[in-house]
C-alpha cells in the first residue's frame, strides 16, 4: 500500500483496467442520461417516444408508467387513478420488486446526477465533516408527506419535491426550480455528505420499502478475498449496507439485503479482488 | 450492574431526546409544506384549468402533475405551473388572453389524464365548465359605448347561446340602440375565445374560474314567475274587493266616480264578512 491516500478504485484500475473498473458507473450514467434523453426527445426534437415525466409517462402511446409513491399520496388525499394510471403503477411496482426499489435512485432519478456531482466535488475539495442526521430521517419525512397529504387533501409534497421539480423542469420548463436544485447541491456539497439522497429524500425512502424484498441484489461471492482496502466503503452512497454482508455479522449470508442499497454497482467496479457481483437474493450470482 | 443500568438509562434518554428532536423538526417542516399546499389551492384569476377539471380542492389531490394533457393538446395552449407561480406546482392551466381553449370535440386532454383530475365523464365539450366569461368593464366595452363591435358575440363557439346581444336604448344619443353582450352561464364553457378576441387593449370581457365568476341565490329564494309556470297558474290568491264603511245610501268607487249616492244600496251595517279563513291563510303564507 502506498503511504499517500489513493483515490478509491486505483487498485481496481491497476488490476482490471480502467474500463472494467468503471463498467457499472458508465452503464448507470448511460441509463440516467438515456432515460432523460427519451423524455427530452419529444420537446427538443419533436420525436415523441415518451410523453410526460417520471410522475407518469406514456411510451409510444402504448406503455403507461406511474410513480407509486405519488399515487399513494393521491390516494391518501382521497383520489383514485383512472385505468391507465392503475396499469402504469402496477407495472412500475412489479419492476422495482424485481430490480430493487432504490435502483430507481441510482439508475433513473435525475437528482442523483446532481448529488453525485456534489459528492465528487466534495471529495475533490477535501471537504470533511458537516451536520449529522440519522439516515432514518427519510422515513420520518416519508411519513410526514403522507400525513400532510391526508390532512390537506392535496399532494402537498409535490409542491416542493426537488425530484419531480427537476425532471418536470427539464422537460416542461424550469422556472425557479433551479434554485431548489441548487439548494440540494449545496447542501450535499457543504452541509452533509450524501445528505439529500442518503438521509432525507422521502422518494428514496418509499422506494427502499418497495424494494425490501427485491430479487436483484449485490452479492459477495468472494468475500473471503477481501483485503480490507475500504474502497467499497469510500464509494458507497449507503455505506451502512455493506458491513453485515461483507463481515458476516451475526452469520449474515454473502448478499447485501439492506433495503437502502441502491444497486448502483460501484462497489463491484472499485473492488480489485472481485468480491462483489450482481445476483439474486436467493443465491446464484452472475451478471 | 448498577453502572450498566445507569448507562442503559442514559442511552434510553438520549434515544428519546433524539427521536423527539427529529419528530419536531420533521413536524415543523410538514407544517410549512402543508400550509404552503393549502395556500396554493386558491387558483389565481387568470389561470384556467383544462376542460373537465375537478373543483380546485379535489384537483390538487387528483392531479399527478405529469403533463400528459399539455402534450396531447393539439393547440399547445396548456402549461404546467412553475414553482414560483401562485398555484400548485406542476399543475396544468391556460391563460385565455394568450391562447384560449379551442374546444376539440374529442377532448384529447381529458383522454390523456391518467387520474380523475380531468373528469373522464366529460364527453361533450359544450358541457365543459372551465370558467365563466364575465363582461367586467362596461366602461370600456365598445358595445356599451354604442359601437357595433360584437366580436365576443361572433367568436363564441356556442354562438348566440353563451353570449346574446340584448338591445337597450342609447340614452346618450336618444335615438340609437345599444347591443349589450350578456353571458349565460347555462351555455358558457369558459373557453376564453371572447377574452382573446376582445379588441380593446385590456379585455373588457374576461374568463374567471367559476368560483369567482358565479353568484348563487339563497336556497329559500323562489322566483314568482318560475313558480307560476311550474304550477300552471298564479299561486297568489286574488285580492278581496275592498269594503268601505260608509253612511247609508253612499258608495265609494276607487278611480271612478268616487263617493256618491247609491240608489239601491244595501242597508247600512251589512258589511260583508271578513275573508273566509282558508283564503286568509293562503294570503299570509304567500311569499314573493
Amino acid at each position: 500500500m502506498s503511504p499517500a491516500p489513493l483515490r478509491p478504485g486505483t487498485e481496481a484500475i491497476a488490476a482490471k483496467g480502467w474500463l472494467a473498473a468503471h463498467k457499472w458507473l458508465m452503464l448507470r450514467r448511460l441509463s440516467q442520461f438515456g432515460i432523460l434523453l427519451l423524455f427530452l426527445a419529444g420537446p427538443w426534437f419533436g420525436l415523441w417516444i415518451v410523453k410526460g415525466n417520471l410522475n407518469y409517462s406514456y411510451t409510444l402511446n402504448f406503455l403507461p408508467l406511474a410513480d407509486p409513491y405519488l399515487l399513494l399520496q393521491s390516494l391518501v388525499a382521497g383520489q383514485t387513478p383512472e385505468q391507465l394510471g392503475l396499469i402504469g403503477v402496477s407495472i412500475v411496482v412489479l419492476f422495482y420488486l424485481l430490480v430493487g426499489g432504490r435502483s430507481y435512485c441510482s439508475w433513473v432519478c435525475p437528482v442523483n446526477l446532481v448529488t453525485d456531482t456534489a459528492n465528487w466535488l466534495r471529495a475533490r475539495m477535501g471537504l470533511k465533516g458537516g451536520a449529522h442526521l440519522t439516515r432514518a430521517t427519510r422515513y420520518w419525512l416519508l411519513a410526514m408527506t403522507l400525513i400532510a397529504a391526508a390532512l390537506t387533501g392535496t399532494i402537498a409534497w409535490e409542491m416542493v419535491n426537488p425530484v419531480s421539480m427537476l425532471h418536470r423542469g427539464l422537460i416542461f420548463g424550469m422556472g425557479m426550480a433551479w434554485a431548489v436544485i441548487l439548494a440540494v447541491f449545496l447542501f450535499d456539497l457543504f452541509v452533509m455528505r450524501h445528505g439529500w439522497c442518503g438521509h432525507l429524500c422521502p422518494v428514496g425512502a418509499f422506494y427502499s420499502l418497495l424494494g425490501k424484498l427485491a430479487l436483484l441484489r449485490v452479492r459477495l461471492p468472494r468475500r473471503d478475498a477481501c483485503n480490507d482496502c475500504m474502497d467499497c466503503f469510500a464509494v458507497c452512497p449507503e455505506q451502512q449496507v455493506i458491513r453485515p454482508a461483507l463481515k458476516a455479522v451475526d452469520g449474515a449470508p454473502p448478499v447485501i439485503l439492506a433495503a437502502n442499497c441502491t444497486n448502483c454497482g460501484r462497489c463491484i467496479d472499485v473492488c480489485s479482488k472481485d468480491v462483489f457481483a450482481f445476483g439474486s437474493r436467493f443465491g446464484g450470482s452472475g451478471q | 450492574m448498577d453502572n450498566a443500568n445507569t448507562h442503559k438509562g442514559s442511552a434510553r434518554r438520549q434515544f428519546l431526546a433524539d427521536t423527539a428532536r427529529l419528530a419536531c423538526s420533521v413536524g415543523l417542516l410538514g407544517l410549512g409544506v402543508g400550509l404552503y399546499a393549502r395556500h396554493a389551492t386558491a387558483l389565481p384569476p387568470a389561470a384556467i384549468r383544462p376542460p373537465g377539471a375537478l373543483a380546485e380542492s379535489e384537483f390538487s389531490a387528483a392531479c399527478i402533475r405529469c403533463g400528459l394533457c399539455v402534450r396531447d393538446c393539439p393547440y399547445d395552449i396548456l402549461m404546467l405551473a412553475k414553482p414560483e407561480e401562485p398555484m400548485a406546482t406542476g399543475t396544468p392551466y391556460f391563460v385565455a388572453r394568450q391562447a384560449p381553449c379551442e374546444m376539440c370535440e374529442d377532448i384529447p386532454c381529458v383522454k390523456a389524464c391518467p387520474t380523475g383530475a380531468l373528469d373522464h365523464g366529460l364527453t361533450d365539450i359544450t358541457k365543459a365548465r372551465m370558467g365563466l366569461a364575465v363582461l367586467v368593464d362596461q366602461e370600456t366595452c365598445l358595445n356599451f359605448l354604442g359601437l357595433r363591435c360584437d366580436i365576443c358575440y361572433r367568436v363564441c363557439p356556442v354562438l348566440d347561446k353563451a353570449i346574446t346581444l340584448e338591445p337597450q336604448t342609447n340614452t346618450r344619443t336618444g335615438r340609437h340602440t345599444l347591443f349589450i353582450p350578456v353571458v349565460h352561464s347555462e351555455h358558457c364553457t369558459g373557453c376564453g375565445k371572447c377574452e382573446k378576441a376582445c379588441p380593446t387593449e385590456i379585455a373588457a370581457i374576461k374568463v374567471f374560474p367559476l368560483y369567482m365568476a358565479k353568484g348563487r341565490l339563497s336556497a329559500h329564494y323562489r322566483l314568482g314567475w318560475v313558480e307560476k309556470e311550474k304550477a300552471g297558474g298564479s299561486l297568489v290568491a286574488p285580492d278581496v274587493e275592498h269594503q268601505y264603511t260608509l253612511p247609508e245610501g253612499m258608495r265609494y268607487e276607487l278611480g271612478g266616480k268616487g263617493l256618491h249616492a247609491a240608489p239601491n244600496s244595501e242597508p247600512a251595517g251589512s258589511i260583508p264578512a271578513v275573508p273566509s279563513a282558508p283564503t286568509f291563510k293562503a294570503l299570509q303564507g304567500d311569499k314573493l
